[in-house]
């Protein structure tokens, strides 16, 4: 089976305090730790079992500038056969639909089976998998937690409210979208990275795609983010201070009168 | 402005909570909308869920086909291509459903779509203004939003407060007629219910709840040891499942548990809506986190700003002594 799976790099939010730059323009970059997008790994994953069940190939594709490369190669050091970086200034600002497009664009260059992507990523808006299936005009199933390869169709579970799975026959060619839990992504080691270390990653702009500048980045965008700013949610916690025993003894108080020690 | 429509979805006969919320969304976007609400389904639940329905919209839209009988995103998406005007903007609530069905729709109706909003700022011209989360509730952003050929704005459920108190004494229009071709190439097959686990956290009015602070399977201890010392229950966010650390159980959230109990300790977790969804009755909620700007501690009752690996054993300890 021939798979494609689209993988975004984004701040670490484990390894980072996301906080907003002195503008509100954007987060503060400067010495924010990157990794690939935690669904995105599960979907590797998943596309590697897969491969190594039945045979083919996996490909990685992100949209991204240079440095989007190391994601690539971190995938491909977990058993990935190929990566391709879409990269070109004129993609920048691209909405989810703009990068839709440009994925759709590399779909249309191979000859894939199944294409997977990450439930969400670092905006949380979930949505370049549906968008692509609906370009490419091809079946779709968000947040698969099970794959079942069935001939040319595919069993596929989704997660649904309350741990609840809703089965589902797929036929492909289709996209899924992968919910985390569905496998362990295996670990990578400086051994397997070493390894990619100097495969050929092709690199592919607005002409070698056959995507018009025009339909993608910021112009093109119907969505833009315009700032960005610290939530106020509610009134926030009474914040108990001062030495660990103190602190204790608060809590404490606190927990008998709501009924929190038996 | 264009119409506004909201796809209402229903389980056992009974609309979602999401029905009440997005009409007041709508409201946000335009006061004096006139907002027509969808129904799909088969059978005499969807006449129930569509006369229920009707008490809060003007006007119900009811479409019944064995096609749609489940909730297949595949199939209504076909449907609201099929039935829906093209400037249309439709609300469609930011669950697993709602996750399924939009972003194909927005392309097909090729229309802009605007996900997981969680609060809306209003319209200036055919520009819409909505509020947004990003990395994981972190940080927000205002939003622009390009409505001139139609949207579809997925709602967070919970962000929008119902208002119980109107009857709107709507009609019901059996649109099934309209549906036209509805075959996809995804076929609803069955739901498989969630596993019970050893111990039922939704029975518990104390929750020790761990979540990726723990970093590491021999920490949870350290919560059960706690959890024992209180005499609670260890539960925990998705993280923690997903790493096996725990059954699923023993997940509270939207794709996990509803738990409802007296007091909740989250421990190193940062309070994500799907985890917050998951948690009802309001409790008394303590986090504990190391990090003082986590989301957790806008919805806490009280924090405390500490390295769970430190604090818990030291509360253990405390709380032994009594
Ligand atoms: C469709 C969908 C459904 C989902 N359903 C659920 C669900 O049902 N339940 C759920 O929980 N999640 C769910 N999620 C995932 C959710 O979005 C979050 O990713 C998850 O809740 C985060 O878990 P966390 O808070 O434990 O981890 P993180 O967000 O990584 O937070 C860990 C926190 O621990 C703190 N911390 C780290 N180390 C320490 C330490 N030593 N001491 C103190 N604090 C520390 C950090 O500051 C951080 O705030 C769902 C996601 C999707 C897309």
């Amino acid at each position: 089976m021939e798979i494609l799976v689209c993988v975004k790099r984004v701040p670490d939010t484990a390894e980072n305090e996301i906080e907003v730059n002195g503008s509100g323009s954007d987060i503060e970059r400067d010495d924010l730790v990157y990794s690939v997008n935690e669904w995105d790994n599960y979907a590797v994953e998943e596309a590697i079992q897969i491969r190594d069940n039945v045979g083919g190939s996996v490909t990685v594709v992100t949209v991204g500038d240079d440095e989007s490369e190391e994601v690539l190669r971190r995938e491909m050091a977990m058993g990935a056969d190929n990566g391709i970086l879409l990269t070109d200034d004129a993609f920048e600002g691209s909405d989810g639909k703009g990068i839709a497009t440009l994925l759709k664009a590399a779909v249309e260059k191979g000859k894939y089976d199944l294409i997977l992507t990450g439930a969400q990523a670092d905006d949380g808006a979930g949505q370049v998998g549906g968008m692509l299936a609906a370009m490419l005009d091809v079946p779709y199933a968000s947040l698969v937690n099970k794959i079942e390869v069935a001939g040319d169709k595919l069993k596929v579970g989704r997660e649904i409210e309350g741990g609840n799975q809703e089965m589902n026959e797929i036929s492909m060619p289709c996209v899924l979208s992968i919910q985390t839990g569905i496998n362990e992504p295996r670990y990578v080691g400086i051994r397997g990275i070493r390894k990619v270390a100097s495969v050929e990653i092709p690199e592919l702009g607005a002409g070698d795609l056959g995507v018009d500048a025009g339909v993608v980045g910021e112009g093109a965008a119907k969505v833009k983010r315009v700032d960005y700013f610290v939530p106020e949610l509610g009134e926030g916690a009474e914040m108990l201070e001062g030495s660990t025993e103190e602190i204790i003894a608060k809590l404490i108080e606190h927990l008998k009168a709501k009924g929190g020690l038996k | 402005m264009a119409d506004i429509y909201a796809y209402i979805t229903h389980r056992n006969g009974v609309a979602d909570d999401s029905a009440l919320e997005l009409i007041e969304a709508a409201k946000k976007i335009d006061a004096g909308a006139a907002v027509t609400a969808i129904v799909t389904g088969s059978g005499s639940e969807l006449d129930q869920v569509a006369d229920a329905v009707a008490a809060t919209y003007p006007k119900v839209l009811k479409y019944a086909s064995d096609a749609l009988a489940y909730p297949n995103a595949e199939v209504v998406c076909k449907l609201l291509v099929n039935v829906l005007p093209a400037d249309a903007i439709l609300l469609v609530a930011h669950d697993t459903f709602g996750m399924d069905l939009s972003p194909g729709l927005s392309i097909k109706l090729d229309s802009a779509f605007v996900s997981d909003v969680a609060d809306i700022e209003g319209v200036d011209g055919s520009t819409l203004k909505v509020i947004r989360q990003e990395y994981s509730g972190m940080v927000s952003t205002h939003v622009t939003c390009d409505i001139s050929a139609g949207a579809v704005i997925n709602v967070r459920p919970g962000c929008f407060a119902p208002d119980e108190s109107k009857s709107a004494g709507g009609t019901v229009e059996d649109k099934s007629g309209d549906a036209g071709d509805l075959s996809t190439g995804r076929t609803f097959l069955e739901v498989v219910e969630a596993e019970v686990g050893d111990v039922d956290i939704t029975k518990s009015d104390v929750l020790v709840s761990v979540g990726r602070g723990i970093e590491d399977e021999e920490n949870i201890e350290i919560a059960q040891e706690l959890a024992d010392a209180m005499g609670a229950v260890v539960s925990c966010s998705r993280p923690i499942v997903d790493a096996k650390w725990l059954e699923k159980s023993r997940q509270v959230g939207t794709s996990g548990q509803t738990v409802k109990p007296k007091v909740y300790m989250a421990c190193g977790i940062s309070g994500s809506f799907q985890h917050m969804g998951g948690i009802k009755g309001s409790p008394f909620i303590v986090a504990i986190n190391k990090n003082v700007k986590a989301p957790i501690f806008q919805v806490a009752d009280v924090g405390i700003e500490a390295d769970i690996l430190e604090f818990l054993p030291e509360l253990t300890e405390a709380i032994g002594e009594l």
